[in-house]
């Protein structure tokens, strides 16, 4: 049996490692509420969008030429992969990653192009690591967001994808992330974002109404989209966020539960020892004694 | 039904709900020319420019400043998809002056790599900003009323 002295130690060290992760949990948990208020706030306008979307696209039929929404034969795919910057949140990263490499294969099935090459642009730290490590290509990098992103960044990202596409370096570009379900359930979700597809228009109160369009439908309907491709990118980036802190909460609080039993069975043992070397010491003394 | 219809504005960007509320006009920087609109005005969809948008409410009009977007009118609800969107009464001019010094610094400069059109976006933006916080001043500073008429001689 180990020395009280050194029982005492580890229960110690048990005990400062549990504060910590206790402390990380609070932290998390109130950092998640506000990352889900973002994504709440954010809502409205996507809702709008594609709303206005969806009525638009009945209007400019026959305006596929659109270079967002050109549909070619799939030589390069490019797959953003959404990843929190920071660890210590259980599996989610390796989620999202091992989501992103089915996502290939499925791609190479749908495609039909076993040759499909694939590029990824990383935001986050731990799939741009990823993708280093496992010696990927990588297209594009961003990281240290932050857990606010300013419109910029994001228009950055839409920009760098938009453009390769453009200038046709990539086909298809596919978008994974973890989506928010609840505190304790985060889903690693593919979603395309170009060619764009422009969202079917869900069952509405009457028609469409005949609109005034300033200058014409075409006009707004090729502007509208870039902002489309932008809320596709921000809103999963705000629910990656959310999911991050979610998964840190989890994670952490198991941590914490975890020191919190092992602290328990060690005081126990501790007062076993202690007991043992007590009645040791009262036995040797009653020896003493009568002999 | 005597009642005078509203109409129902919402301005927002992919951030937040910028306002949302009940109003008798909205006077906004349409690509095409500033718009006025009214109750029952017919179904239109336009896109909007870097510039102020006035809203009506209760006789006092309100300014906000609009960098750029969509609005939407249908049944008398009017929807602003802005890409940037603030009160005028909220504007921190000195922030929005830094940014235009910074832009014009830039421009001037022409680094290598540089994306003019973002760069001359901001610029546009920051200017708008200044201009708009410099109306919402001459109406009348923080409290949101209608303009006297010395005012609108001034």
């Amino acid at each position: 049996m180990p020395s009280t002295r050194e029982i005492r130690r580890r229960i110690r060290s048990v005990k400062n490692v549990g504060q910590i992760t206790k402390a990380v949990q609070m932290v998390a948990s109130s950092k998640m509420r506000r990352a889900q208020d973002r994504v709440y706030s954010s809502r409205p306008y996507s809702e709008q969008l594609i709303t206005l979307l969806a009525r638009l696209s009945s209007q400019a039929a026959g305006e596929e030429d659109l270079p967002l929404m050109r549909v070619r034969p799939a030589h390069n795919a490019a797959i953003v992969l959404l990843t929190p910057d920071r660890g210590l949140a259980g599996a989610l990263s390796a989620n999202v990653i091992r989501r992103a490499a089915a996502l290939v294969n499925e791609l190479h099935q749908e495609t039909g192009n076993p040759n499909l090459g694939v590029r990824y642009i990383a935001v986050g730290r731990k799939g741009r690591d990823w993708v280093v490590r496992s010696g990927q290509r990588l297209l594009a990098e961003f990281t240290q967001l932050g857990d606010q992103p300013r419109l910029g960044d994001i228009r950055a990202i839409a920009r760098t994808i938009t453009d390769a596409f453009i200038a046709e370096q990539v086909d298809l570009v596919y978008l994974v992330y973890p989506k928010f379900v609840s505190t304790l359930s985060q889903v690693p979700t593919p979603l395309q974002l170009l060619p764009v597809r422009p969202p079917s228009e869900a069952e509405e109160e009457g028609p469409t109404p005949q609109y005034i369009y300033e200058p014409d439908a075409v006009t707004i309907f090729s502007e509208l989209l870039p902002r489309y491709v932008e809320t596709l990118i921000y809103q999963p980036y705000l629910e990656t966020i959310a999911s991050f802190y979610a998964a840190q909460l989890v994670a952490m609080k198991n941590a914490t539960d975890n020191a919190n039993d092992l602290a328990a069975d060690l005081t126990l043992t501790y007062n076993k020892a202690r007991q043992a070397a007590i009645t040791t010491q009262i036995l040797e003394v009653v020896a003493g004694a009568g002999g | 039904m005597s009642q005078r219809p509203t109409l129902h504005v919402t301005i927002v960007t992919a951030e937040r709900t910028v306002y949302d509320g009940e109003a008798e006009m909205v006077n906004a920087p349409g690509s095409e020319g500033q718009l006025g609109i009214l109750p029952r005005h017919a179904p239109l969809l336009t896109l909007l420019k870097v510039g102020e948008l006035r809203v009506r409410h209760g006789g006092a009009d309100e300014g906000f400043f609009i960098g750029g977007g969509f609005l939407e009118v249908n049944r008398n609800v009017v929807t602003v998809l802005a890409d940037d969107a603030e009160r005028a009464s909220t504007i921190d001019e000195s922030k929005a002056e830094e940014a235009r010094r910074r832009a014009e610094a830039i421009l001037a400069q022409r680094p290598e790599g540089m994306d003019e059109a973002a760069v001359a976006a901001e610029l546009e933006r920051a200017v708008g900003r200044l201009h708009v916080a410099d109306l919402h001043r001459r109406r009348g500073g923080r409290a949101a009323r209608p303009p006297s008429d010395q005012e609108l001689g001034g």
